[in-house]
């Protein structure tokens, strides 16, 4: 059928705040989505609570609404407009669980809205594990035998009755929320507790666990004439038992015969044809038993995910676009690959590479966590790579990491004894990937590996052969004794020259660069293309790889991103999701890349992450999908030879990149990199404070405990104490006498050997403010002032903050404008700075200054409703000055952002917050006027997360 | 316990326009030639290089790696390897599955198929969608361009090249149950397993004959339809194949036809077959079914296909039924006012999606209502 013309306008739910199991892929998603609907001429309204994407732009949907997720908000909106249908299969598991309450209330009907994509009993059939179980049996596809249970009693009786080892699944929670395995009987009732109580409907399907066997996804679409493509099959690498989420997963799978995948395929078209009234994005898990290679259904998700993300990314295919023109009524075979642009979007990709997902987790900020890997999902981000080879795409997938891994190789090594690492091995943890490298060099076989984690033999092998290649390198030890077909294996493997010229011991990476520039081993790059070059494509989105040059023929074509003359423009973006680095830098790269092309140059995107909307295949004018590494943008940046590279926007990740590119005469566009440094050099920053006569907090650096000491009592305490350069505070504590600080520098220098120690005097009880601003050299505009409403001590991430501020005086505010003013211009800031106040006894001074885009960017952006991010941009780039524009700001009231964290993963943790980021996301929420009731109730109890 | 392939041994592959790429050796040492073609499947290598379709044909295969899985006994379209050389980006020599019996490298020496892998493949297939299939040779044991162009030459056209007759059984046998309640004759022209296996599996009893056997061997089987099979080579060239099609319409028997089948109906009734560019050969091609409007992704294996133009002046005679999504190629076709239909594409799959089997169902439900009359 084609699009149904009685839909006008289309309201789309978000996903709310970014928490663990539920993040920017949302935002990518909905993002897609409006779009897509609004290309058909479809009036989009769009809610969500989370000020930092990309989905509640104008740029995006045509009326948004920045309130809270409930039935209320929903009703106010439908109020408001007139809205024909509602899109729920875009904002995760928050959207399809709001869909339902406003259905059980009757507002849907009450307004005359229709669900479009799904209806409620999909939703049911599909989220309710014992319906899923019942449909499951009455279709005749097997699952684990399982029993629902609602209470602790029927949980203990079923459990008898099935044995164990069991899994304690919740139903309607996100990302594994309150699950467990029960491996022992005295671990079963701790388990039922802890899901019962997660469930919103009390309610756990008492599940027989198939620990070993393989994992699959299918990624899926359906359209209403009951055409079904599998987009994308995805194999974890971890067997079943680890969360999808914390599994390091490859696409396309690798160890699966067309027999086992057709029988998949054929389970999961029955399954989607039968799932009743569905068009859109799907999702299908399957657990394959590796000895009679039968399978078991597992999960499935009628509705777009962090797994369609990732498949996006990883096929080219846009799920989400083609997804929500489903929804309106188009069929698949109606509809145009957006890749090629010439056939049909009615196929299933076809992949010519291998796509590496690995997670990204952040327990050094969650201290006390139970860091074994399970149901529960807990990492906070995740990387994509994409290679020729599995051990590349593996390796450049640990060089995206930012965790100091420069490959499979060497990312703080356990130096554990044989014995000691299968003992680790047994016990799934996030290093388990490193931890297997190493087990396979000190000897430990194959089976016995294989034994202890259940992981796939032929993963195991691949991991191999990088261990053999290693000890081939290590044979060398200079850079001119590196036998071409080495150094050319080597990178085909995916080894970095840092991790060559660490592996040889007598060279450097520079070393290694200039000998294999010399012999010609230089990167290659190709395109995704949904269909493996069978139809040539138009969408710029490659990725590097190294590749045996051809000769003979001058049209072929190995290197497919040509370089055109056009002027370009790199944006180097923030890798993957953490603390204190999230979702809020893709909306500024997102931003950054439309303001280039406005200005007439080609936009070049480089990042890793599948979540974000920066890479989708329509934002840059050129993306390309590779690490945020060294290595990797050096090369990209040879290639295209671009005017300049913006590092203000990706977050400190691409800030750290300046000073390297500034070295290579590579131009930093906006603020220079020299400026940024002194901003970022605490020694420098402070003398440029002190010639600005602006007052700083006192402050001493150290190397060892003693200085430590002697400093400490210098700037006297409470002192702050924390690490050099790194992000969202880490390891930041405040101590207040000799002994306390004693044991957090030993921490510390655990932690972070060598590193720098700041030490800062705590202004106590002071209260915190911050600024955002634009300057061009010239001219400072400030963005907006906000005020936290904890006192200091609290990580800026973590405080909930008011634009504008609410109850310092008049005279600090203008002390603070004035502050930034000339910090702005002394630091010859073009593009953005943020810089953070302590305000105490009426004085202001200043405690940093951060020469990009701050966390608060777009937050500021959103609550005045002014595309900061845009002017900011051009600014940098010198197209256009302040004075060319025109700002008006609109609030009525204040916009209060509020922190959000996902310690329900977390349950034994101290949820006492301090100095060290752990929010993982944040909500925006207006108020009228300050007698507003929850900000009154924030106001009260602002100190009471304190931990000190 | 797998073993590691002599993966050092250094392999050549020349196109005929003279680009050379160097790889390394897999499989047989030892030099082979034949017309490029590429499959984009990414599941099913040994289902493919047993097709006999793929007989004479030097096969890249997209997809990032083969041989991940091993081989086995079960998984295979016909009793040997039929593709003529290999050419991977990466083949693996050690393998994972509890059900394979070996590793393909094995196989691929046990079957004297010389291969070559670490090729940029990509690169490989752009060009041969760009200049169209062409001739090629691989070798593992000459380094000396010379010696790889002379055996280059002695590689013939494609086109014109009667390949089926080579593949076909030259005994005529029988599949499936005998008390099965239907009987379908089959004409061999390199028929894949898996077809036989979809009859027997819906109650028929076939009996497979030889390529060049006549409407008499097919009509003493005493069937009540007769299958067409697939098959490698030019159609056009096959004048004796056409006119046991036409005999066979002559017959009134209901038929079916695949692939080479599908080429030999559009033949049988004038309307001309060509060389395609490069083919269409992957698991992930979509059909449009004209007459039922529901679509399909379907398994295809083809270097010739039904001319569009021409059927459109066979239009009182000859109906389109399918057509593929991509670049609206026939894909498949009904004779007005004869039990007569088949399709470009393999509804057996094997490897590849279930999407087409109904055409199996399609077929006998004519032979049911056909006997009825």
């Amino acid at each position: 059928m084609p699009l149904d013309t009685s839909i006008k306008s289309v309201l789309i739910i978000g996903s709310g705040p970014i928490v663990i199991g539920q993040a920017c892929e949302f935002d990518y998603s909905g993002s897609q989505a409006a779009r897509s609907l609004r290309e058909e001429g479809i009036k989009v309204t769009l809610i969500n609570s989370n000020p930092a994407t990309i989905m509640t732009d104008p740029i995006v949907a045509d009326k948004v609404y920045l309130l809270p997720l409930t039935p209320e908000s929903i009703e106010q909106i439908l109020k408001e407009n007139d809205i024909d249908a509602v899109l729920p299969t875009m904002g995760g598991q928050t959207a399809l669980n709001l869909c339902k309450e406003v259905d059980e209330l009757g507002i849907w009907q009450q307004y005359n809205v229709r669900l479009i994509g799904v209806d409620i009993k999909a939703i049911d059939k599909a989220e309710d594990r014992d319906l899923f179980r019942e449909w499951m049996l009455e279709m005749g596809i097997p699952v684990a035998p399982a029993r629902v249970a609602n209470s602790m009693l029927e949980g203990k009786e079923f459990a008898q009755e099935i044995g164990i080892p069991l899994v304690i699944r919740p139903s309607f929670t996100l990302g594994g929320t309150g699950g467990g395995f029960v491996k022992s009987k005295d671990e079963l009732e701790a388990a039922l507790d802890a899901g019962l109580k997660a469930s919103p409907i009390h309610e756990v399907l008492v599940e027989k666990a198939v620990l070993g066997w393989k994992e699959f996804e299918l990624e899926l679409l359906r359209d209403a004439a009951d055409n079904v493509v599998i987009i994308c099959t995805v194999e974890n690498f971890d067997p079943m038992g680890i969360h999808t989420g914390d599994s390091i997963t490859v696409a396309p799978a690798m160890t699966l015969s067309d027999t086992a995948f057709q029988l998949m395929r054929n389970t999961a078209v029955d399954m989607m044809r039968n799932l009743g009234n569905f068009a859109g994005g799907c999702n299908v898990q399957f657990a394959l038993n590796p000895e009679t290679e039968e399978i078991i259904a597992i999960e499935i998700n009628p509705r777009v995910s962090r797994s369609s993300a990732l498949a996006s990314k990883a096929t080219g295919y846009p799920i989400a676009k083609v997804a929500a023109k489903l929804a309106v009524g188009y069929n698949l075979d109606e509809l145009k690959n957006q890749i090629t642009q010439t056939t049909s979007a009615y196929f299933e990709p076809a992949l010519d590479y291998v796509i590496v997902k690995m997670p990204r987790w952040n327990f050094d900020k969650f201290k006390g966590a139970d860091d074994t890997l399970g149901l529960q999902m807990k990492s906070v981000g995740e990387v994509m790579s994409i290679g020729r080879t599995f051990p590349e795409a593996l390796q450049k997938a640990c060089q995206s990491l930012e965790n100091n891994a420069i490959g499979l190789t060497s990312i703080s090594r356990s130096r554990m004894r044989p014995e000691e690492l299968k003992e680790y091995l047994k016990r799934p943890t996030w290093d388990r990937i490193f931890r297997l490298k190493e087990a396979l060099e000190v000897g430990i076989s194959i089976k016995t590996l294989r034994e202890l984690t259940q992981i796939d033999r032929w993963f195991l092998y691949q991991i191999q052969e990088i261990v053999q290649l290693e000890a081939k390198i290590k044979e060398y030890k200079q850079s001119h004794s590196l036998p071409k077909e080495v150094l050319f294996e080597a990178k085909k493997m995916g080894f970095s020259d840092e991790q060559i010229a660490e592996l040889m011991g007598d060279c450097t990476p520079e070393e290694i660069y200039t000998r294999r520039k010399e012999l010609g081993v230089t990167r290659v790059y190709k395109m995704v293309d949904t269909c493996s070059a069978e139809f040539e494509a138009k969408t710029p989105y490659f990725y590097s790889t190294f590749e045996e040059l051809q000769t003979g023929s001058d049209d072929i074509l190995q290197n497919e991103s040509k370089v055109t003359d056009k002027k370009k423009i790199i944006v180097l973006g923030s890798g993957p999701n953490r603390i204190g680095q999230g979702i809020e830098f893709d909306y500024c790269c997102t931003h950054g890349l439309l303001a280039i092309k406005e200005c007439g140059y080609e936009a070049i995107m480089i990042n890793c992450n599948p979540e974000t909307v920066s890479t989708d295949f329509d934002i840059a004018d050129k993306l390309y999908f590779e690490p945020v590494y060294w290595e990797h943008v050096w090369e990209i940046i040879e290639h295209e030879k671009p005017e300049g590279v913006i590092v203000q926007l990706g977050g400190q990740t691409a800030l750290k990149m300046a000073k390297r590119l500034h070295a290579k005469g590579i131009k930093i566009i906006g603020t220079s990199f020299d400026d940024m440094d002194i901003a970022e050099d605490r020694g420098r920053f402070s003398d440029l404070l002190k010639e600005l006569k602006i007052p700083y907090p006192k402050y001493g650096t150290a190397y060892t405990t003693d200085d430590a000491m002697e400093v400490a009592n210098q700037v006297g305490y409470p002192v702050l104490v924390r690490p050099s350069y790194v992000l969202g505070g880490q390891a930041m504590r405040i101590v207040i006498n000799d002994e306390e600080l004693e044991e957090s520098v030993v921490s510390l220098l655990k932690i972070l050997p060598g590193n720098t120690i700041l030490i800062d005097h705590f202004l106590d009880r002071c209260q915190e403010a911050e600024i955002d601003a634009i300057c061009d050299g010239e001219e400072v505009y400030i963005m907006g002032i906000m005020e936290h409403i904890e006192p200091a001590g609290i990580h800026s991430g973590d405080s909930h903050s008011v634009l504008p501020v609410f109850n310092l005086g008049k005279l600090e505010v203008e002390e603070m404008k004035d502050i930034t003013k000339k910090i702005a211009l002394k630091l010859n800031v073009k593009g953005l700075i943020n810089i953070q106040f302590a305000i105490k006894d009426g004085r202001v001074f200043v405690i940093e200054a951060n020469p990009r885009a701050s966390r608060t960017t777009p937050f500021i952006a959103k609550a005045y409703g002014v595309p900061f991010l845009n002017i900011a941009t051009k600014v940098m780039l010198g197209d256009k000055k302040l004075k060319d524009f025109t700002i008006e700001k609109h609030l009525e009231g204040y916009a209060i952002k509020e922190p959000v964290f996902s310690f329900s993963k977390f349950p034994n943790v101290n949820k006492e917050l301090g100095p060290e980021m752990k929010s993982t996301g944040e909500a925006i929420r207006f108020i009228k006027d300050l007698r507003d009731p929850y900000f009154r109730t924030l106001y009260k109890e602002r100190s009471m997360h304190l931990s000190k | 316990m797998p073993q590691q392939a002599n993966i050092e041994r250094p392999a050549y592959l020349l196109l005929e326009d003279g680009t050379l790429f160097k790889g390394k050796s897999f499989g047989k040492i030892g030099t082979t030639g034949g017309e490029l073609c590429f499959n984009t499947g990414m599941t099913g290598y040994q289902e493919v290089f047993t097709d006999p379709s793929y007989s004479g044909q030097m096969l890249i295969m997209n997809t990032a790696y083969v041989g991940n899985y091993g081989v086995n006994d079960v998984d295979v379209e016909s009793g040997k390897v039929m593709i003529k050389g290999l050419i991977c980006k990466n083949i693996t020599a050690r393998y994972s599955r509890m059900m394979a019996t070996g590793s393909l490298s094995d196989y691929l020496i046990e079957n004297g198929i010389v291969a070559i892998q670490d090729v940029d493949t990509r690169a490989l297939v752009q060009h041969v969608r760009t200049k169209g299939a062409m001739n090629c040779v691989i070798s593992s044991e000459h380094e000396d361009i010379a010696q790889l162009q002379e055996a280059l030459k002695a590689i013939p056209k494609m086109e014109g090249l009667d390949l089926a007759s080579g593949v076909s059984t030259k005994e005529a046998y029988t599949f499936g149950s005998e008390d099965a309640p239907i009987r379908v004759s089959v004409l061999d022209f390199g028929i894949k397993r898996n077809m036989l296996q979809c009859f027997a599996d819906r109650g028929v009893y076939v009996k497979v004959f030889p390529a060049t056997s006549g409407i008499g061997d097919l009509l003493s089987f005493n069937p009540d339809g007769i299958f067409v099979s697939n098959g490698p080579g030019d159609p056009a060239s096959m004048g004796y194949a056409i006119k046991t099609v036409q005999d066979i319409l002559a017959s009134g028997k209901p038929m079916f036809g695949i692939c080479l089948g599908h080429q030999l109906l559009a033949l049988a009734n004038g309307i001309k077959t060509f060389k395609m560019h490069h083919g269409h050969r992957g698991l992930n091609h979509p059909v449009k079914n004209l007459i039922s409007g529901r679509s399909e992704i379907t398994t295809q294996n083809h270097g010739f296909g039904v001319d569009q133009e021409s059927i459109k002046e066979h239009a009182d005679t000859v109906e389109v039924s399918h057509v593929n999504l991509n670049d609206g190629s026939i894909e498949g076709i009904r004779i007005k006012n004869k039990p007569a239909f088949s399709v470009q594409y393999h509804p057996e799959s094997t490897p590849g999606p279930y999407d087409s089997r109904y055409l199996f169902d399609d077929f006998l439900n004519l032979i049911k209502k056909h006997k009825l009359n």
